[in-house]
């Protein structure tokens, strides 16, 4: 699995790290997404699918 | 094909737990229904999750708020359209206005950030507890403990003297409530901003260690009168919602006794039953609203450019198609998707601390008083059903 994250579309509400805080940060500055892991074991699937899918700006991508 | 024309939002409430049942009717029907509005705009009511969730997450519908036709009432009588939103109301504006605000709060509002303020909402949490013991046996949990908390949060994090609580906290009532008149919610509303502007210029000569400060020392372009709008939308946000979470949270747990004994079982649910409270429980339960920009098909239907869409929270997170046995409370379920901060880049900003605020109230409070119980039959609880933030205006515990 690949993770994405475009910072640009995001709006910083925290879901991403809500949901997995091994895949996902947030920025010190803006709060924007960072994505920590962006090849994660597969014990962080689901989670990183679950991210993409709560994700209010449609910011990150899950490539299978 | 032959329309329902639903006039008015459904408001009735058969108890205090279930959205009006009405609106689960006209869900099953179609998960998007023609609305009359109060000033005769023709509109829609969304009632499904899919559907809520979609427009919310579309640019092409608006949330500016000179756009929108009113679904509620005031006072009786019809809201007209609405004037656009004032500086730093960022709530009420689309990108690029809305993204320049909120990209200024949002490195304030990180998950890390509020992580790092529980000791300090334990310690306030606990100090309102304490001063309920010092009292005696019984209170109204609204006055005593769930507005308290949230309001000594969000003045602390904005550097508003708590002291000074009174000049805001009857007026923020008087906005929200919809009993007022459109006159006397605008005139509380200015008392509240008059207040903020105040503070603000305050800060300018002497800042301090919050988040106004912060605000005036982040962008040398802000003006008092963008600080101050969002200072407003801060502290109006930040301690309502809360606390009508808290008081109405409390409610339905005392009212699920074996929801109740599961969470004491297993404080580990924490987490879980506060997601599970906000999905079953949409305080928001008539606010959210969008205006088309263009033309969009959607859910089967042309929604036309200018026509307001109504979106029912309570009813999308009471969706079956959603949630499985979605008018259960079950503090074990995964409330995942709820909508109650609603979705797209105007979801909550305040929701990690609103969550923060949650964990570390109920679990204090169930854990302090455990056989905190309610001092009235359950059907004695005055509820907020006239209220644009639904709660209970109080509630009598009792605890030994
Ligand atoms: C349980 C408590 C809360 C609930 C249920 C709640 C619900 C919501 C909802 C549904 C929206 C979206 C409105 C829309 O899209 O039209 C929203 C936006 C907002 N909330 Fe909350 N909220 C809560 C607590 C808070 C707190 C504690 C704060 C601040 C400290 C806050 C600040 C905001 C702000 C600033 C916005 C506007 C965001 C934007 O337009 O980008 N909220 N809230």
């Amino acid at each position: 699995m690949k993770v994405e994250a475009d910072a640009t579309k995001c709006c910083g509400s925290g879901m991403c790290v809500l949901t997995d805080p091994d895949v996902f940060d947030q920025s010190e500055d803006d709060g924007t997404v960072v994505v920590l892991d962006a090849e994660p074991a597969a014990s962080h699937h689901a989670a990183a699918r679950e991210a993409a899918a709560l994700c209010p700006a449609g910011a990150i991508t899950v490539h299978e | 094909m032959t329309e329902t024309i639903s006039t008015g939002l459904p408001m009735t409430r058969d108890n205090p737990f279930d959205p009006p049942a009405e609106l689960g009717v006209l869900r099953e029907e179609t998960p998007m229904n023609r609305l009359r509005f109060p000033d005769g705009h023709l509109g829609w009511l969304v009632t499904g999750h899919e559907l809520v969730r979609q427009v919310m997450g579309d640019r092409r519908f608006s949330s500016r708020s000179e756009l929108h036709h009113i679904a509620i009432r005031r006072g009786n009588t019809p809201i007209g359209r609405r004037p656009p939103a004032t500086p730093g109301m960022f709530i009420g504006m689309d990108a690029p206005d809305h993204t320049k605000y909120r990209k200024l709060l949002t490195g304030q509002f990180t998950v890390r950030r509020m992580n790092l303020l529980s000791a300090r909402v334990e310690e306030i949490v606990l100090g309102q507890i304490a001063e309920m013991r010092e009292r005696g046996t019984s209170a109204d949990l609204v006055t005593a403990f769930a507005l308290p908390v949230p309001s000594l949060v969000i003045c602390e994090l904005l550097g508003v003297p708590y002291e000074e609580r009174h000049s805001f906290q009857e007026d923020t009532a008087t906005a929200l409530r919809l009993e007022s008149s459109v006159d006397e919610a605008m005139a509380a509303f200015e008392r509240v901003k008059d207040f903020i502007r105040d503070l603000v210029r305050r800060k300018r000569s002497e800042p301090g260690d919050d988040m106004l400060s912060g605000l005036i020392a982040a962008d040398e372009h802000l003006d008092d009168e963008e600080v101050t709008g969002m200072g407003v939308l801060l502290l109006i946000a930040g301690h309502e919602t809360t606390a009508n979470m808290l008081g109405l949270g409390t409610l339905t747990l005392l009212s699920n006794p074996d929801q109740l004994a599961a969470l004491r079982a297993d404080p580990s649910l924490i987490d879980n039953t506060v997601e599970e409270l906000l999905r079953y429980q949409t305080i928001v339960q008539f606010g959210a609203t969008r205006t088309a920009l263009e033309d969009v098909e959607i859910g089967g239907h042309q929604v036309k450019a200018g026509e307001t869409l109504s979106l029912s929270l309570p009813a999308a997170n009471r969706d079956p198609h959603k949630f499985d046995r979605p008018d259960e409370f079950d503090v074990e379920r995964s409330a995942s998707g709820h909508m109650s901060f609603g979705h797209g880049v105007h979801q909550c900003l305040g929701q990690q601390l609103a969550r923060i605020e949650m964990r570390i109230g109920f679990a204090a409070l169930f854990r302090e008083f455990p056989d905190l119980r309610l001092s009235v039959p359950v059907d004695e609880v005055p509820l907020r059903t006239d209220m644009a933030i639904y709660g209970v205006h109080a509630l009598p515990v009792g605890w030994s």
